[in-house]
């Protein structure tokens, strides 16, 4: 026997699958308008500008690119370096910090907690942490300000805590009771049982340092120095051009790519992100729904 | 004497969360001496404590040129948009996620409504440049294609606020759907069979079982979001707005105000100001939001 599907669910499928497609369309649209614009010829846009679907398709902007690709290379480099030490060290002090707010017999955990909470609350606002970080600690202009003030977030180490407390205490008990000190329990005990708490904050670190390009706007100021998305941002407002070795052999009516090349630069500079899409997403997902278990 | 019996106790742990506390006190309770910059006409030779001391001035001026209430204005009113048309349509979207058949359909548009919040917002402000730019942008092309008049989307304050609310919408969706879909899969099944043996439709099982069941969530984080509806999206807005001034009569929030304060007209004790009435401004609205909900639902209050 085959149940015969409802009039009322047809319409409704029919309405979802309606509206779901036209909203992801439009998160689809953005992306497409740029992979396209970096693919389309530059006389193209000058005479007639971007389209969504260009008359002649090119590959000039990747090309002048990569004649010349040392600033995109340099500005990798930063970001990885930044990330990868960032999360990593970040990771380590929110986890030590939240393990040791998740202990019941620690007596000061409920003040401490409100300590470190509070500064979600009421802030001296960015003037006095920007005076603070450029004139007490001089860290204009230095690598170590593009790490330093992203590692601890109030947010991350209260959701490091949650996770933690889920922990049984008799894990901590039977270790203490063998001799196990306060470190070695946390460094062999608590950090293997928490790996999917440590993912999902990690990757929320990562991704915070990856996509940080207002750190560099306020405090970098040598080229060489800067990450990839604060180069977009340079490159996009014009205000730096990104350096191509292809002045010479020109015929007359070849424009160099500017056009396309911010386009370009915004592809390559998100590239990674969309190819270890599948990935985040899926820890993303886990983490907010543990996350949103409250503790 | 107990502090120091405590601390001779757990001197490991109290090794383990100094750094923390030591990065909380110097990058964030620090700053807050600094507030102090809200009071003085500052200047670069003097700093902190050499600057002169003008009282109230600087919020005399922001109060009484009228400035701050724009700001305030539009920085409360763009939140407002923003929770409410987001939340909304976060709804929707895991409604038709949690009903819908076609598991690959759904995979598919749930994974592409969730990739905007992985990307920068200086690529947000690629594509607004790609769209929009007045030389080149797809937008004023495709109305010239057309045959439609020019329009200079950098000459007109109307369209912008509409572009903010769009990025902004599109860049949270797949976040929260996944938050409210997560609420729906909560919901037992059991209500669901017995609204079926009884008859009732689709329409009538969302409008009867998954609306009710989901207020509560909907208005928690409504409430949430209320206490921070004086702090601006200051990426969202400087990506897409950037100095532009003839857009900023709608388009300021307090946020940018201070960025420009800072990094632009160099007006510290002003920039400092206006920082600070929104932090206080904020934490009032916080302590609000939280009596409110302790006194709805002790569970869900924040403190």
């Amino acid at each position: 026997m085959k149940i015969k599907t409802e009039k009322s669910t047809l319409v409704f499928n029919a309405a979802g699958y309606t509206f779901l497609t036209i909203l992801s369309l439009l998160c689809l649209l953005p992306f497409l308008v740029i992979i396209i614009g970096s693919l389309t010829s530059e006389n193209e846009i000058i005479a007639e500008g971007f389209k969504l679907i260009p008359d002649r398709f090119s590959f000039d902007a990747y090309r002048a690119m990569f004649t010349n690709p040392i600033q995109i290379y340099r500005a990798y480099e930063v970001t990885i370096l930044v990330t990868v030490v960032g999360t990593a060290l970040g990771l380590f002090l929110t986890s030590m910090a939240g393990y040791v707010l998740s202990r019941k017999d620690f007596k000061f955990r409920n003040g401490l907690s409100f300590y470190i909470y509070f500064t979600t609350l009421f802030s001296g606002g960015l003037i006095p942490w920007y005076i603070l970080i450029v004139n007490y600690l001089n860290l204009k202009d230095n690598y170590m300000v593009l790490v330093i003030p992203g590692l601890l977030s109030a947010w991350n180490l209260i959701l490091m805590k949650n996770f933690m407390k889920s922990i049984p205490d008799s894990i901590v008990e039977s270790a203490k009771i063998d001799g196990a000190g306060d470190f070695a329990i946390y460094l062999k005990l608590i950090l293997p049982l928490s790996t999917p708490g440590l993912a999902t904050i990690g990757l929320f670190m990562a991704l915070a340092y990856w996509n940080d390009w207002f750190t560099a706007n306020l405090f970098i100021t040598s080229e060489h120095k800067f990450p990839l998305q604060f180069l977009l941002y340079k490159i996009l407002a014009s205000a730096s051009v990104l350096k191509t070795n292809i002045a010479g052999n020109l015929s007359p009516d070849f424009k160099p790519p500017t056009e396309t090349l911010k386009m370009a630069t915004a592809v390559v500079v998100t590239g990674p992100i969309i190819l270890l899409y599948p990935f985040l997403q899926r820890y993303f997902v886990k983490g907010l729904t543990i996350g949103a278990v409250k503790g | 004497m107990s502090l120091l019996r405590e601390l001779a106790r757990n001197k490991v742990l109290f090794l383990m969360i100094a750094p923390a506390l030591l990065f909380f006190t110097l990058f964030s309770y620090i700053p807050m001496v600094g507030v102090y910059y809200a009071f003085t006409n500052y200047s670069f030779e003097g700093g902190l404590f050499g600057s002169r001391f003008v009282g109230f001035d600087n919020f005399e001026f922001l109060f009484g040129s009228g400035q701050l209430a724009t700001l305030t204005r539009n920085t409360i009113l763009y939140n407002v948009v923003f929770i409410v048309l987001g939340n909304v349509l976060q709804l929707i979207c895991a409604v038709f996620l949690a009903e819908l058949p076609g598991k690959i359909f759904k995979k598919a548009s749930q994974s592409v409504m969730f990739l905007p919040f992985f990307i920068s917002f200086v690529l947000v402000g690629a594509f607004v440049l790609n769209l929009f730019s007045s030389e080149n942008g797809v937008i004023p092309t495709l109305l010239t294609q057309l045959g439609l008049p020019e329009y200079d989307f950098y000459m007109h304050t109307a369209p912008w606020k509409y572009i903010i609310v769009f990025f902004h919408i599109w860049k949270g969706l797949g976040y929260g759907t996944v938050i409210y879909l997560a609420a729906i899969m909560a919901i037992g099944d059991e209500y669901y069979e017995a609204a079926k043996i009884d008859g009732a439709n689709i329409f009538q099982r969302i409008r009867r079982i998954t609306i009710p069941m989901l207020v509560p969530t909907f208005i928690l984080l409504i409430l949430l979001s209320l206490g921070g509806i004086l702090k601006g999206q200051f990426d969202l807005f400087y990506q897409i707005i950037g100095q532009n001034g003839m857009l900023f009569e709608s388009t300021d929030i307090i946020d940018t105000y201070v960025y420009r304060s800072l990094a632009v007209n160099f007006d510290i004790g002003m920039g400092t100001a206006a920082g600070l009435f929104q932090s206080l401004f904020g934490l009032i609205l916080v302590l609000g939001v939280n009596y409110v909900i302790r006194r709805t639902n002790e569970d869900y209050a924040l403190f």
